[in-house]
């Protein structure tokens, strides 16, 4: 019973917020929820509870290795949000901020989701719920980019849909009574209808990948990250996108049951070294240090469905590469908003020289950039090096040189545009603007503190967490 | 009774090629209502015995995709003050082309697709590609956000069509969040067409090129 509190305490806040008449007070319903859910989800994380609560939600295995991270990092944000919302007074918050909670109750049921269709409701609503929070800065820019959101969201999930549907049929088919719960899905196994799962990978694949923004329906990542808010745009890089991560590992599981587990990874493998190809190559051109980020992200994701691909110890070094993929993104995603703010620019003909104007969240932003390119001693080191590791002993040796490769461009790409962003002269305007923005406490710590628990994953991986890590990979391979 | 169903989906089919065919925004809206009000009424005659449940269905899918999902539309094309797409992307002689071939290629995938005994017969499966088909057709190949948003709502009611294969199976609970996510989904769009016409002064998606490499 107490998983169901994950959904429900954001949700109430959502609407106690909707309700609040202030302005300036509002803001601070997004932490309190937020470390509610925290300590909510942590407690579980350690305590795991028994049975699922329901057929159709639960906090089984796999939601308790990911959540926890979406968790920490929307409490970072929102302790962030207070102070970003207080800057942006002039915007009226009300919708922002339940739109805010909203999310994360729903991202929660899509983590917990063991019924496809409820999974479907979830995903597509947390979809929705996020497009008032992608045009809060009002410009034709952002309804430019919240418009390319909906319609390429919007097909990507629809063809979810149909692909939920076709898994249904392939269990009529099979003779089963088309239950659209995982544990049933996966039970008939074999007795599912062949083609029809493929067609069903294949559709699911291609509508949570665009969710997830797998390569080459990523088209919709760049706008929208470039044009939301900063602590907008971490949710979406960290924990949207694990909501289809998991979604599609969910999926992969009943079509490794199904006996069509090869061809699951071998696409998952060809569309996570697509995914890199293309980021990388994005990155080397890219000249907007938010839209970097969303290339960033498309890498990540595809690290993420290369180690899935792997199985067993690639798919636990997946898990690992989630919780720093939340952590580093979320880290790089808030210093530069302070950046944005405090240069008024967004590409590296318009910004230089933020070392002079702001130096504590140039530092930040610079030490996010190692950390987000796995420089050792950060997290995501670690967990690509097992993810290569998992890729060598699996005799995908190309694949991971070719990962190498990519990753090596990436690392190019990044560094060149935050070096640019940070070193050099500052231009004038800049400096005028600067002197504006202070840099205080509440909006350096955020980011600090996720760069610190990427250190800490890296150095010290809880017990508690490689266990959680192990037991969903037991989840997502026992073969019934 | 299947003679029933089958006539309801020929008409959803062809309601899909008028959709393609037509360049008045206004008629777009009417055809992708009228298919949505077919489609509602679908579970009706399929049903052996009418559960209170389905017809509860029934009734919401007619009232959404009937009556307040176009009156939403409608409201936004008269702000917008257009009516009609112009200069589409893909013509509209080559995507009735288009359509159509679409169509002879459902029937025949349908036919090459396993099949459950008591579907062999039916056209649902066909319908149900083929109306997926043309509303992908429209998403790419029209410039006009109202007309991409028809698209859209077309795409979704092949989609709904190949879930009435699963009716007797899936929970109406489950069906109903589907349907609740799908207006809040329109909804929503319908407001950010109404911003979009505001900012830019035009609904024409063409223009939204300001975000690019």
């Amino acid at each position: 019973m107490k998983e169901s509190l994950l959904i429900l305490v954001p949700l109430v806040a959502a609407g106690a917020a909707a309700l609040w008449p202030h302005d300036r007070t509002r803001p601070w319903f997004l932490p309190a929820a937020g470390l509610a859910h925290s300590l909510l989800a942590l407690w579980l994380l350690v305590h795991p509870p028994g049975a699922p609560w329901h057929p159709w939600l639960g906090y089984d295995p796999l939601t308790r290795a990911v959540l926890p991270a979406v968790s920490l990092l929307f409490l970072v944000c929102a302790a962030y949000g207070v102070s970003y919302l207080r800057l942006r007074a002039e915007r009226p918050n009300r919708v922002f901020v339940a739109a805010f909670l909203a999310a994360l109750g729903l991202m929660s049921a899509a983590h917990m989701a063991r019924h496809l269709g409820v999974l479907w409701i979830a995903t597509e609503a947390v979809t929705l719920s996020s497009v008032p929070l992608l045009h809060f800065n009002n410009t034709p820019r952002a309804f430019e980019a919240t418009w390319k959101y909906l319609l390429v969201g919007g097909t990507g999930i629809a063809l979810s849909l149909l692909g939920s549907f076709c898994l249904g049929y392939a269990s009529l088919h099979g003779g089963g009574a088309g239950d659209l719960t995982f544990a049933a899905l996966a039970a008939q196994g074999a007795g599912l209808s062949r083609p029809w799962v493929l067609i069903a990978w294949v559709l699911l694949l291609v509508g949570y990948g665009t969710k997830m923004g797998l390569a080459p329906m990523h088209t919709w990542k760049p706008d929208a990250y470039g044009e939301a808010p900063g602590i907008v745009g971490a949710m979406l890089a960290g924990g949207v996108t694990t909501v289809a991560f998991t979604a599609i590992l969910r999926v992969r599981a009943v079509v490794d049951a199904a006996g069509a587990g090869v061809v699951a990874d071998r696409t998952l493998l060809a569309a996570g070294l697509f995914s890199m190809l293309v980021a990388a190559l994005f990155l080397l051109s890219a000249r907007d240090f938010k839209r970097m980020l969303a290339y960033s992200s498309v890498e990540h994701m595809g690290i993420l469905s290369f180690g899935a691909a792997l199985g067993g110890a690639g798919l636990w070094a997946a898990f690992f590469h989630v919780w720093n993929n939340s952590m580093t993104k979320g880290a790089l995603f808030l210093s530069a908003g302070n950046i944005r703010r405090a240069s008024g620019g967004r590409t590296i003909d318009e910004v230089g020289g933020m070392s002079v104007v702001t130096p504590r969240s140039s530092a930040l932003f610079m030490t996010a950039l190692f950390a987000v390119t796995a420089c050792p001693p950060f997290g995501p080191f670690f967990s690509e090096l097992l993810i290569l590791r998992a890729a060598f002993s699996t005799a995908h040796g190309w694949s991971a040189a070719f990962m190498l490769v990519c990753l090596l461009l990436a690392f190019l790409g990044l560094s060149r545009v935050v070096f640019a962003v940070v070193y050099g002269r500052p231009p004038r305007a800049a400096r005028d603007l600067g002197r504006r923005f202070k840099e205080t406490l509440p909006v350096l710590v955020p980011p600090l503190v996720l760069l610190v628990l990427a250190l800490w994953l890296g150095l010290a991986t809880p017990d508690v967490l490689r266990e959680a890590w192990s037991s969903a990979v037991g989840q997502l391979t026992s073969t019934p | 009774m299947s003679g029933a169903l089958d006539l309801l989906t020929g008409l959803a089919m062809g309601l899909s090629l008028v959709a393609l065919g037509t360049s008045r925004l206004p008629s777009l809206i009417r055809v992708a209502a009228l298919q949505g009000v077919v489609l509602g009424t679908m579970p009706l005659v399929m049903e052996h015995d009418l559960r209170a449940m389905v017809v509860v269905v029934a009734l919401a899918t007619v009232v959404m995709k009937g009556v307040v999902i176009p009156v939403l539309l409608r409201r936004a094309m008269r702000t917008a003050n257009i009516d009609r797409d112009m200069d589409p992307l893909i013509g509209f002689l080559p995507s009735l082309l288009l359509g159509a071939a679409g169509l002879i290629g459902a029937v025949l995938l349908a036919r090459w697709l396993p099949l459950l005994p008591e579907h062999h017969e039916s056209l649902l499966v066909a319908g149900s590609i083929s109306t997926v088909f043309s509303g992908l057709l429209l998403l790419i190949g029209r410039s006009k956000a109202i007309s991409q948003v028809c698209g859209y709502l077309i795409l979704e009611n092949g989609i709904y069509m190949f879930g009435l294969l699963l009716i007797s199976s899936t929970p109406l609970l489950v069906e109903g969040g589907i349907l609740l996510d799908l207006t809040v989904a329109v909804f929503v769009t319908g407001i950010i067409v109404d911003r979009i016409q505001r900012a830019f002064d035009s609904l024409d998606t063409r223009k939204l090129t300001v975000l690019r490499e």
